[in-house]
């Protein structure tokens, strides 16, 4: 049951973008179209899981045993950099299908600080693995569901006549201010 | 202060460089996906603008296909008879240059010359307008609505709404006919480019309902027809749909036309216009004699 909550937890009320604002960049760079959005959703699924399993594993079999853990920092970057360009390696021979759906934003996500952001919160909080990953799932997920409701809305609004000082990020950035408070909504219904 | 402070924290994150960097390494041996190196030249000579305008997904997509026999290699609309060329040298096909088309809108219906239904005060875009009741607050519910639809689909900035229609920039068309797509009136054709000679309009109402709507509607009278003398123009269901495959660019259906519908008017009469005329200019003013008879007859 408390995996559930978990994962719930990571979706709606600690939801990374709008209530953490992690991976700000992403959010506001690939979610001009909902198409293109759900596209990188994915892919963060996808790699954000992994990195969480294979960063903790990183933590607790070196950097633990060898009392070195305040070079997390360093030790995760590594280990999300490489991951990322291994998963797209492998996809382009194993899953091509998968590979052509994520395209471009595979490597894209190196650079989500989201990623980092669910290892270490996993380290700090002291999940244990399963919690982790499940923890890195629904952190995920949350972000995949900010980015496609953000591009639903975003593709409404550049239908409409918008004054000129607001085009573009200006009104991308409200946009996302009012969505987060929305997700406020949310605080307190998961207590962990 | 213990020497293993220093040493473990060196080897373990440079272990874990190493290690990650090797895996790397061997993974990129063992996943290596076997491409065609051809793609990688076709892309080269590609424009590289991902318009789309081949049908594939980039021109990624489309030096794939071509280099796996997919996609003919004149397969780039906007790269021309120029790329065509160069991809074909590659794969060692001589190519077979296309000709050149560009984007054209089929409605003259400016804000002087076709009325409006309604004002249409909703929301920029035709894809909205036209759900609406009538399809638009055009009073013809053929005409180009002017929301700029095919103005946002447009990559090259070569289409924009001028006088209250959508008017292509020839000079700048590639024809990856992205507005073809975007119109919801399908007003949008690729013509070829070297032909003077286009109706601009499409509708199909009888004559006398178009013309209480716009001053420069096909009226469906048959004047093109009967006077073109290659057999290139008919009225099909209303409307002159001209056959690109006769048609010289002559002129004289444009001059004709009564109602103004056909572009690339010549001025008249042509022989004095261009001393040294063409055979088929010369032939323009015996045309008009016999289509003048024919009128008054009417």
């Amino acid at each position: 049951m408390n995996l559930i909550l978990l994962i719930l937890a990571g979706i709606f009320v600690n939801n990374y973008v709008l209530s953490q604002f992690l991976g700000i960049c992403p959010f506001l760079g690939v979610s001009r179209k909902v198409e293109t959005a759900a596209g990188m959703g994915m892919a963060v699924i996808f790699v954000m899981s992994l990195a969480a399993a294979v960063a903790w594993l990183v933590y607790a079999l070196i950097l633990v045993p060898l009392h070195i853990t305040y070079l997390y920092n360093i030790a995760f970057i590594l280990v999300i950099a490489s991951l990322v360009q291994f998963v797209e390696m492998f996809l382009k021979k194993a899953a091509p299908a998968l590979y052509q759906a994520l395209g471009v934003f595979l490597p894209l996500i190196t650079t989500n600080c989201a990623v980092l952001g669910v290892a270490v919160l996993n380290m700090q909080k002291g999940y244990n693995f399963i919690e982790a990953v499940l923890n890195g799932f629904g952190g995920a997920t949350g972000f995949a569901l900010a980015i496609v409701l953000f591009a639903g809305i975003r593709e409404r609004i550049a239908d409409n006549d918008t004054p000129k000082a607001f085009d573009g990020f200006p009104l991308a950035l409200l946009t996302a201010g009012l969505m987060s408070i929305a997700f406020l909504g949310f605080s307190g219904l998961i207590k962990l | 202060m213990d020497i293993y402070n220093i040493i473990n924290p060196i080897l373990s994150i440079g272990g874990l460089g190493v290690v990650f960097g090797a895996g790397l390494g061997i993974a990129g041996e063992v996943f290596k996906v076997e491409e065609d190196p051809k793609i990688g030249e076709i892309l080269e000579v590609l424009p590289g603008a991902n318009c789309g305008g081949c049908g594939f997904p980039g021109c990624g997509g489309l030096a794939a296909a071509i280099a796996s026999g997919n996609a003919p290699v004149n397969g780039c609309p906007v790269g021309g008879a120029a790329v065509a060329e160069k991809v074909g040298a590659i794969m060692g096909i001589e190519a077979s240059a296309s000709e050149p088309v560009a984007a054209f809108v089929k409605c003259g219906g400016t804000c002087e010359k076709a009325k409006e239904k309604y004002e249409y005060f909703g929301i920029d875009d035709c894809n909205m307008a036209v759900q609406l009741a009538g399809g638009g607050g055009k009073s013809c519910s053929y005409g180009c609505l002017g929301l700029g639809s095919c103005v946002k689909a447009c990559a090259f900035d070569a289409i924009h709404i001028v006088d209250g229609i959508a008017v292509v920039d020839k000079d700048k068309c590639v024809a990856c006919g992205k507005c073809v797509d975007a119109c919801p009136k399908h007003l949008i054709e690729l013509l070829p480019s070297k032909k003077k000679v286009k109706v601009q309009c499409s509708s199909k109402d009888i004559g006398k309902n178009v013309m209480q709507v716009c001053s420069v509607g096909c009226i469906a009278c048959k004047i093109c027809e009967k006077n073109c003398p290659f057999d290139a123009i008919h009225v099909i269901d209303n409307l002159a749909v001209i056959d690109y495959d006769k048609c010289k660019s002559c002129g004289i259906c444009a001059n004709k036309c009564p109602k103004n519908v056909i572009t690339g008017k010549r001025p008249t009469p042509p022989a004095q216009a261009a001393p040294k005329a063409e055979a088929p200019k010369a032939e323009a003013p015996k045309a008009e004699a016999p289509a003048k008879e024919e009128a008054k007859s009417e």
